[in-house]
């Protein structure tokens, strides 16, 4: 009985374990490539969370024809492409950033930057 | 073709147009011109669609003809056209002032750049606002929260990055949380389309995926938003953005963010299940208080001057969502009003902090940063300016006079509705904070001798100018109050009036 739940949500259990995955990669990693990693994979699990119900049992590809009456949902499909083409986006503008974080600070470890960003704010006389 | 038929669309596409054009041309000057036309006549396109629905009511415009639920609808009601005029606006000031402040805050071989992420950051925050269908408004937070990490990357100091950086993290958690309630809702009702979606979920309401899908929405929402503790990322961006970035964030981008809130909220869950059936306003309330106590108290002990009034943004934010707990129409009122009268005042102050900056320094120097030690005996160099942050000031305070009052007016009036006079209490003492951390620039700016060798002068009339409208709109709105409060309570109504 417990084995046939799992295995009926197994897309679910996945797309939560990735959901997961993610956060806790963006919040206990300190390597800003590592955190855009986890920012990714967070993503994902939510292109599989719209995409798994969108099909249905018993349903073709959404093409009509006589024969069929019951066709998979084409719109979550569209819908991830949509959300795909901005984690891209999202992932590259990142990316950038860590490469100018690089030029301008000499590191791209968390902890780094913010000892340097807090010896500058001091100077400054600046409070957190 | 009847052009007037086709506004709902053209605000979206006339700013979005602009930007592409302006990465072609790759002329500073031209990018200028197109994308700053662009935002006017964005700007006149909303005036007009305000006067439509005072006239006639919601509008529903299908794009491309296919009609809801399967097309996408945009639906401009008393709200929509409310925050359209504020961003378009704003926008419009912000774009005209920033000439000169751009030309020296920003190197001059990305200007073109510059504007056409300003151009997209526009397009995105007007169409989460036009839009009635829910992915859309994901689309749309994507493409203005993308712009606007490039614009803030854009500052002189490095720390400009490291906060872009930190924002494009949590903001990019924030959008795929709304992403993953939106997708709850899909899954449960089968639309997309906001209306169409309220009517559905009025037989599922309290089913569990839906109450996650309030739950994800409103965490990423709330991050969007800037509602104390998720917050963080608020501070540094503003400090370290250029100064038009900042002015025209501090006013448009967490208050549209508030909008996506009212309309999830009020239009798809129902007020019922919001206030009735959750113990979301207890929530909410403890919230706002936070923010309004604990951020004003620390824009107290800030150094430098836009940190200060970012944090200060932060505590007002806090009246917003203080009215939206109060689950009643002069609640709604108070937050629909203070969200526009906070983006005029905000608007101003960050518009003359950009312009006291480069009256800072002669010639053509980068501007420095707005810390305390160099504001000193400011207003005997710059008066006009000093007095400019002054009034606004009193703005953030509640003088009476000011669009300020005008809110925390309604706010007192929804919480003694409520019968919760302590609240009212805590609403005048929050405002004592604000009167701390603007008589610390007050006391900075006029009671303390200049430097003898100061080169500080009056910043150039163009950037003056637009800023002192924004001032000057603040007291005016604080005693012609017929249109700002007057479109809130009919918003509210309309809103209220929408429950299943």
């Amino acid at each position: 009985m417990m084995l046939s739940q799992f295995l009926n949500h197994f897309g679910y259990i996945v797309t939560v374990f990735l959901m997961v995955t993610g956060l806790f990669i963006v919040i206990a990693r300190g390597n800003l490539i590592k955190k855009l990693v986890g920012l990714s994979v967070f993503q994902t699990s939510v292109y599989l969370l719209y995409i798994i119900p969108g099909k249905l049992l018993g349903g073709t590809a959404p093409i009509l024809s006589a024969q069929y009456s019951v066709y998979s949902n084409p719109l979550p499909h569209v819908l991830i492409l949509t959300a795909i083409v901005v984690g891209v986006a999202t992932m590259a503008l990142g990316l950038a950033l860590a490469v100018r974080i690089r030029e301008a600070y000499g590191s791209i470890e968390e902890d780094d930057i913010t000892d340097l960003d807090n010896q500058a704010d001091e100077r400054e006389g600046n409070v957190a | 073709m009847n052009l007037t038929q086709h506004l709902p669309a053209l605000q979206v596409i006339v700013p979005l147009m602009s930007a592409p054009l302006a990465v072609l041309l790759r002329h500073g000057g031209l990018a200028f011109g197109l994308v700053t036309a662009g935002a006017w006549l964005a700007f006149a396109n909303a005036l007009a669609l305000w006067f439509q629905v005072d006239a006639s009511g919601t509008i529903s415009y299908h794009l491309g003809s296919w009609p809801p639920p399967w097309g996408i609808e945009y639906r401009i009601d008393r709200l929509s056209s409310f925050v359209l005029l504020l961003v378009s606006g704003m926008a419009a000031i912000v774009l005209l002032w920033g000439r000169a402040s751009v030309a020296r805050e920003i190197p001059r071989n990305v200007h073109y750049l510059y504007y056409a992420m300003f151009g997209l950051c526009l397009t995105g925050l007007l169409g989460i606002t036009i839009t009635g269908d829910a992915f859309n408004i994901f689309v749309f937070l994507e493409v203005s929260s993308l712009s606007t990490y490039v614009l803030i990357a854009l500052g002189r100091d490095r720390r400009a990055l490291a906060a872009s950086y930190r924002y494009l993290i949590m903001g990019s958690i924030g959008a795929t949380f709304i992403v993953i309630g939106i997708g709850f809702l899909y899954l449960t009702t089968g639309t997309l389309n906001l209306a169409d979606m309220a009517i559905r979920l009025r037989d599922v309401q309290s089913s569990r995926p839906v109450l996650a899908a309030l739950a994800f929405l409103t965490v990423g929402i709330s991050l969007k938003l800037a509602l104390f503790p998720l917050h963080q990322w608020l501070p540094n961006a503003y400090t370290y953005a250029p100064s038009a970035v900042t002015a025209f964030l501090a006013a448009t981008a967490t208050k549209v963010a508030v909008y996506v809130l009212i309309r999830f909220y009020f239009t798809v869950f129902g007020e019922s299940l919001i206030f009735d059936k959750l113990p979301l306003p207890k929530i909410m309330l403890g919230l706002s208080l936070l923010a309004m106590f604990a951020a004003s108290f620390i824009a107290i002990f800030q150094d430098n001057l836009k940190r200060l009034f970012a944090y200060s943004s932060v505590g007002q934010i806090g009246y917003i969502t203080l009215g939206l707990s109060f689950d009643s129409v002069s609640g709604l009122t108070a937050s629909i009003v203070h969200l526009f009268n906070h983006g005029l005042a905000k608007g101003a102050i960050f518009l003359l902090i950009g312009a006291m900056v480069l009256g800072l320094t002669k010639g053509g120097a980068t501007p420095p940063a707005p810390s305390f030690d160099r504001l000193n005996g400011l207003a005997k160099r710059m008066p006009l300016t000093c007095l400019g942050i002054v009034v606004a000031g009193l703005s953030l305070i509640g003088v009476p006079g000011t669009v300020g009052f005008i809110s925390k007016w309604y706010l007192i009036l929804a919480a003694m509705e409520k019968g919760q006079f302590w609240l009212v209490g805590a609403i005048v003492l929050s405002s004592l904070l604000a009167v701390a951390y603007v008589w610390r620039f007050v006391e900075v700016a006029y009671f303390r001798t200049p430097p003898a060798q100061s080169e500080a002068h009056e910043p150039p009339l163009s950037t003056l100018i637009p800023a002192w409208l924004l001032v000057l709109a603040t007291l005016w709105f604080g005693f012609d109050t017929s249109f700002t409060v007057g479109t809130a309570s009919d918003a509210a109504q309309q809103l209220i009036r929408v429950l299943p």
